[in-house]
């Protein structure tokens, strides 16, 4: 027995020793191995060892018009990327890297700090569409800057010269400040994402996913092998409702001019052209935008960045007065008023003045809609007041976004009196709603508002939402544009719309305000405007300059009953609607060529029952019965349940 | 009775050594660190070690006499931590190690509990009076040890789980391990890792227990996993060569974790077999150091707490350099003193201040 104190026996110490000795040996024998007799093995083994991962970047989807004809496609190119697994000192070579490049030294020492946070084997794209002496460089300087590598990419190819690049937008590399963005957070720094338009509103269906490849490289850089290779997945092919004739004859229409032209199909909102003016070239941001380049397109007075379809608040002008009248009828004070317009009048101690310095006389409501009577409609602005005016406005979605599946769409401003004092802790002073009247003062709307009330009332309230896309052409599960089919309707008097459509569509005949922009054979209802540029404090500042010039305004459709179109055209500086409407009815005129051109319209039978929509014009007595007024319409023919007993036999006939 | 206890009879000369290997794991992890992500880890590793030598002093200074008679309550107390973290733990990676601390700390039991097996173990041979061992005291030392840990092999954790097994080993060994017992326990246990080898497919172990077994016997098998990581090892490993290389492995991003499991195999890549052989004998003259202070020690149970540290530390030693030079599977058992991390720092430093306190009280009594 022994006691606490008893020591432990000394050999097992020393044989604990002499065990620890043994494994230590063991391992100097594993180092030994490894690193004196295997050494050059694993030393070319290690020159070898050099895993890349190539991206193999996915195509993005082409961009079609309603009939499946190519807007964008992709073109190949090759880009320089910097490839961060070699152990290189990539601050130090960026010098070199710069000058073969043609980049900035600074901007490619930014880039690869940007980029630090990144796992190694994710290149850094350095420059896209290289020029063949670039490419001649990396290929010369291969052992020098082995990090340096090329590779294949699909490029955007934009149409020219700025042809629908409002619409479509352009693509350029993700920014930080997206990259922050909820919607963005998938991607990654060096992708290329929509940055505009259609571009930026569809990027998940028009990127693909890229793959990528893994390859076995030498310490220069040059492939020896491949270990696997995930296939790239190309962005989907995306169709838009625009259709390209009619794109085209927008885009004549406008040209060289300040605005906007969007024609829409009322019955359904797709959008079948949509024009901003002036434009810029899309193609020039595809590549590399240079700071200059950027900054003169984004200071430039005529906003050539902006989409003015969606983006442009402005005084609607006397194309408000249809909605005045919509109010005015739907309150039971418009179809019974008689104005007598002296050329001005006096309401809160102001005087108005008319457009027609000599007054237009006697006006009834039809007359003030074809002579755009300012009078008349502050006479009945001054009955509705403002928030009656407001409330109308507002059902007719002015002053409020689309909807429309487009970016950075604009609400506007329709004022009333709740909103004076939200916004300028003011009471709402009478006077201002005899300039709202006309569409002047405090009220700014979009040109795509402006088509979409006036889309409503033509249809009768059945107000749409304007969209580029039609949703079954999505792909399944794509919910993102399901709303855009979603129908409001408008209750309106069905007497007063159309009342107020037939008084429009004497707007372009010899008594109306644009005869000027008459297309014989078109029955167009329309509504001419001319608004002062709108804020106040502008005016003030730009004291008779000549940025002063009003804009014209005129948003017409046809037919008058069951439109199939219905046009807005903004000409910013251009002075009169008439110019507007002449811009309009080019647009109409090609829309109505085509379709006479083009055998759809043929009318299906039906096997057995059903019906039969056919339109048409007609001429009938006026109501005085001195003249004759033309009318369109729509038949609608019951046809019986049996087959139509056709004339199978004639007479003479053989069987 | 008592002398008073003096740093003069601290160990200052293995001090010094544990530091050196310390700096060098700092070199190392600023060399391996530098341009990734982790960059800047080498200070807070500095932190951890000066942190770590603080608590060694403080350690010191507690009689270990008297944390033995308690060893009782602590090791109830690492018992109910290491349940804690089975019911309440933060699972990570698929495993449940640790647990969320107020004041966003984490903490993992299984390292403290390593301490409490070296002195739980250390008290029951100390207190035993015979100086041969029976098979009911080998079943009872065996029970000190297996009960942690089964609980951390539950997480699970197969590394940390087979560092508690050299504390019982040693405490055996040292405590009177008859040739007979030993003959038997070691071709049990030659059996058990035979099937567990030769069988993968045993359900005992997690999936990816399994493959880090299977990649070990056939690397090239599975040249993305563990046997991917071993090949890796060894390439840099070898491409170091007798004077140390470029590093390109550690550099290239080829090299997994270079700053904490494959310190060693970085460290050999970029000073060659030179290098690598004198951080080696550096380890072995702690080892050797630490034995030493345990035949000086005072009484049986201070030799004993010595020589549990030294048998944890030779492990940790002898698994995670096998696995840099390709002899042991990837256990993720990081070597002690170089490697990052907080956690094992301090272990080790609480570790040697226990050696210390042994030290300082060899001449009471």
């Amino acid at each position: 027995m022994f006691g606490r104190d008893e020591k432990v026996p000394e050999i097992r110490l020393t044989a604990a020793q002499y065990i620890i000795l043994a494994i230590f040996l063991v391992l100097a024998y594993g180092l030994w191995k490894l690193q004196v007799m295997e050494s050059g093995y694993y030393a070319s083994a290690a020159e070898k060892n050099r895993v890349r991962n190539v991206p193999v970047l996915a195509p993005r989807g082409k961009i079609l018009d309603r009939e499946g004809r190519t807007i964008v496609d992709n073109y190949p190119s090759f880009s320089a990327l910097l490839l961060r697994d070699s152990s290189r000192d990539l601050a130090g070579d960026a010098d070199l890297i710069a000058q073969g490049l043609h980049l900035d030294p600074d901007e490619v020492r930014a880039r690869i700090r940007r980029f630090a946070a990144m796992p190694q084997y994710q290149p850094i794209f350095l420059k896209e569409d290289i020029t063949p002496d670039e490419l001649q460089f990396i290929e010369a300087h291969r052992n020098e800057l082995p990090e340096l590598d090329t590779i294949m990419a699909h490029r955007r190819l934009y149409p020219r010269n700025g042809f629908m690049a409002h619409l479509i937008g352009y693509v350029g590399e993700v920014s930080e400040d997206m990259l922050n963005q909820p919607q963005f957070e998938l991607y990654n720094p060096g992708d290329v994402v929509g940055q505009s338009g259609v571009e930026r509103q569809y990027n998940t269906l028009l990127m693909g996913q890229n793959g990528s490849r893994q390859a076995l490289v030498d310490s220069h850089g040059r492939e020896v092998g491949r270990l696997g290779e995930t296939e790239a997945i190309p962005g989907k092919q995306l169709k838009l409702t625009i259709d390209i004739d009619l794109q085209i004859a927008a885009e004549e229409a406008l040209a060289g001019k300040n605005g906007a032209i969007v024609a829409m199909d009322p019955r359904t909102g797709e959008i079948l052209a949509m024009v901003s003016g002036p434009s810029f070239d899309p193609n020039d941001f595809a590549v590399h935008v240079s700071r200059d380049q950027w900054n003169k397109l984004r200071d430039d007075p005529d906003k050539p960045l902006l989409n003015k379809a969606i983006q442009a608040q402005l005084a609607p002008g006397s194309t408000f007065k249809i909605i005045m009248s919509v109010a005015g009828w739907q309150e039971g004070i418009a179809q019974t008023m008689h104005v007598d317009c002296h050329g001005s009048a006096e309401f809160y101690g102001r005087r108005f003045g008319c457009w027609v310095k000599g007054g237009h006389g006697e006006v009834t409501l039809e007359k003030a809609i074809y002579q755009s009577c300012d009078v008349f409609f502050y006479t009945l602005a001054e009955k509705l007041g403002i928030d009656r005016i407001a409330k109308y406005a507002t059902d007719l979605g002015l002053g409020q976004k689309t909807g429309i599946d487009l970016p950075n769409e604009v609400s506007g401003v329709m004022p009333s009196e709740e909103w004076k004092i939200k916004n300028f802790k003011q009471k709402w002073f009478a006077g201002e709603t005899i300039s709202v009247g006309i569409g002047q003062g405090a009220i700014a709307i979009t040109p795509v508002q402006l088509l979409r009330a006036i889309s409503a009332i033509s249809m009768g309230g059945r107000m749409v939402v304007p969209h580029v896309i039609n949703p079954t052409d999505m792909p399944p599960g794509y919910v993102e544009t399901e709303h855009v089919t979603d129908v409001k309707n408008v209750p309106l008097d069905p007497n007063g719309w159309t009342f107020i459509t037939d008084a429009m569509s004497r707007v372009l005949l010899p008594e109306g305000t644009a005869p000027s922009a008459h297309i014989p054979g078109l029955d167009i209802a329309g509504k001419t405007g001319s608004a002062q540029i709108v804020s106040l404090a502008t005016r003030a500042k730009f004291k008779n300059s000549e940025d002063l010039a009003q804009n014209g305004w005129f948003v017409g459709f046809t037919p008058r009953r069951n439109p199939d179109i219905v046009v807005c055209v903004l000409f910013q500086g251009g002075e009169h609607g008439r110019l507007a409407a002449r811009l309009a009815t080019q647009v109409i005129k090609a829309y109505v060529d085509k379709q006479r051109r083009t055998p759809t319209k043929m009318v299906e039978k039906p096997k057995s029952g059903g019906t039969i929509d056919i339109g048409g014009l007609w001429t009938e007595p006026d109501s005085d019965g001195d003249k004759e007024k033309l009318q369109g319409g729509r038949f609608v023919l019951d046809l019986p349940k049996k087959p139509l007993a056709m004339a199978i036999a004639a007479p003479g006939m053989n069987q | 009775m008592a002398r008073y206890v003096s740093y003069r009879d601290f160990d200052w000369v293995l001090l010094g050594f544990v530091l050196m290997i310390c700096g060098l794991g700092v070199m190392e992890i600023h060399s391996a660190t530098v341009h990734t992500k982790f960059a800047g880890a080498h200070v807070k590793q500095v932190y951890w070690v000066l942190a770590g030598v603080g608590a060694m002093f403080l350690v010191s200074l507690i009689n270990y006499q008297a944390l033995l008679d308690q060893i009782h309550w602590f090791y109830i107390a690492g018992v109910a931590s290491l349940m804690a973290v089975l019911l309440f733990g933060q699972r990570y990676l698929g495993a449940k190690r640790w647990i969320h601390m107020p004041g966003g700390n984490h903490f993992q039991p299984s390292e403290w509990v390593k301490l409490i097996l070296i002195l739980a173990v250390a008290k029951y041979f100390a207190d035993m009076r015979q100086r041969e061992l029976s098979w009911g005291d080998f079943m009872k030392a065996g029970a000190i040890v297996g009960i942690p840990m089964l609980m951390v092999l539950a997480q699970p954790d197969l590394g940390t789980a087979l560092t508690y097994v050299p504390i019982a080993v040693m405490g055996v060994f040292l405590g009177g391990l008859q040739w007979k017992q030993g003959l038997i326990v070691g071709l049990l246990a030659t059996v058990a890792i035979g099937a567990v080898f030769l069988v993968p497919r045993v359900h005992v172990l997690k999936s990816y227990q399994k493959q880090r077994l299977t990649s070990f016997i056939d690397p090239e098998l599975d040249p993305q996993g563990s046997g991917y990581q071993v090949e890796q090892s060894k390439i840099a490993v070898g491409s170091g060569g007798l004077w140390g290389g470029k590093g390109s492995q550690t550099h290239g991003n080829f090299l997994p974790v270079p700053q904490t499991d494959f310190i060693f195999a970085a460290f050999a890549e970029e000073h060659g077999f030179v290098g690598a052989l004198g951080v080696l004998l550096l380890y072995f003259i702690v080892l050797m150091r630490l034995t030493q202070n345990a035949q000086t020690a005072p009484d049986r149970a201070g030799t004993f707490v010595v020589m549990g540290v030294v048998a944890v530390l030779s492990f940790h030693i002898l698994v995670n350099v096998g696995m840099v030079v390709g002899f042991m599977p990837v256990t993720g058992i990081p070597l002690p003193l170089m490697s990052y991390g907080g956690s094992s720092v301090l272990f080790m430093f609480l570790a040697l201040g226990m050696v210390m306190n042994v030290r300082m009280r060899r001449f009471v009594n």
